[in-house]
């Protein structure tokens, strides 16, 4: 079961800035565990993220990423109430998503 | 644009005076810029599921817990804390509390209950994330522990004692690390947690998110963990030592706004 996800939206002039919080393990598959033996791989793949349905952003990651990631951007354009979708894919390939308003 | 918003940082550290002697610390750039992206509110969320679940005997959640502002009330909880409560007879912080509400309301023995006291990177228990959950509902307001019953003067007091009070094979106290201006240890600074000019920002920022070893930690894991460099025997979780010390650097810092749960390195 994926842990929980947070994302803010906000408006600025002309553009829209969204920060979401996902809680992650983000193994790299190089760590050894207290058993002396290695952790498999486990990290977050894909990730998409929608405006009102449509798909603005689809990005791929790498265990460089750290362990419960932030990702920011900003995105041009963008109203109040507009929604928002973020969603990972691991490559076990468990996911989760979260959506919030632009505020 | 990411040195805008640096500068933006820099403007308001100037501003908050209680800051401005960090300013020229490396270690306060490394603050500032980790402190961006802080992932405490995971785990706040996960607190309050963890807060509305039903469990132990009872079947109960802690909704219902009284946390010196009424049975549930949450807002202004943490800042108020430690404090003198009268069902229990002694002071307690906020762990304390949570575990005699997990005993009381839930029916859980302490035994079940502290089990798992201090989670991992993996893992975080059930203390830390209530903790963070409570915490936060107290962002923004001063830090006010109790002071007024004789039980908390007798706290404070014992906590000053043992502050300055030198054990263990290395003959060490809190004072001998955290009682001079200016020390360090490898890049940290070791606050003087008898001053107040120290004490107020430390204590109000405590629980957080750790970068180091990616977990949340809290005071009682602080002072468990200071006890363990000093080599002593380990304390017990919510003891009246481990209590009146976080009583103790709390009053010391009393009046600082609150304003976690925040991010160490």
């Amino acid at each position: 079961m994926a842990g929980p996800m947070k994302m803010r939206a906000s408006l600025g002039a002309g553009f829209t800035d969204v920060r979401v919080l996902m809680s992650h393990p983000m193994e790299t598959g190089q760590r050894k565990g207290s058993d002396g033996k290695l952790i498999p791989m486990h990290f977050i793949q894909n990730l998409t993220v929608k405006v009102n349905g449509k798909v603005v952003i689809e990005g791929e990651t790498s265990q460089a990423v750290s362990r419960n990631p932030v990702f920011s951007f900003r995105l041009k354009g963008g109203a109040k109430g507009d929604k928002i979708e973020v969603s990972w894919l691991d490559n076990k390939g468990e996911t989760n998503s979260t959506d919030a308003a632009v505020a | 644009m990411h040195r805008i918003k640096l500068l933006g940082a820099v403007l308001a550290l100037c501003v908050a005076p209680a800051l401005a002697h960090a300013q020229k610390s490396p270690y306060a750039d490394y603050q500032r810029m980790t402190a961006e992206n802080v992932p405490t509110e995971l785990y706040e969320l996960e607190g309050e599921q963890l807060w509305k679940k039903q469990q132990g005997p009872k079947n109960a959640s802690l909704e219902r817990c009284d946390l010196g502002q009424g049975p549930g009330v949450l807002k202004g909880a943490y800042a108020a804390m430690p404090r003198y409560f009268a069902d229990a007879g002694r002071v307690m912080d906020l762990e304390t509390r949570l575990l005699y509400c997990m005993e009381t309301l839930q029916g859980r023995s302490r035994d079940e209950a502290t089990k798992r006291v201090f989670g991992n990177a993996d893992k975080a228990s059930e203390f830390e994330l209530l903790s963070a959950y409570v915490a936060r509902q107290s962002n923004g307001m001063k830090l006010d522990p109790g002071l007024s019953h004789p039980k908390e003067r007798e706290s404070f007091e014992l906590g000053r004692a043992l502050f300055y009070h030198r054990v263990g094979p290395w003959d060490f106290s809190c004072a001998t690390c955290h009682g001079v201006e200016g020390k360090r240890i490898r890049m940290s600074e070791l606050p003087k947690l008898d001053d107040p000019k120290y004490a107020g920002p430390l204590m109000a920022t405590w629980p957080a998110y750790r970068v180091s070893t990616s977990k949340i930690v809290t005071l009682q894991w602080r002072m468990n963990d200071c006890f363990r460099q000093m080599r002593t025997p380990e304390p017990a979780f919510g003891s009246e030592t481990t209590v009146a010390l976080i009583h103790f650097m709390t009053a010391t810092g009393g009046g600082e706004t609150y304003r976690g749960p925040a991010i160490k390195r």
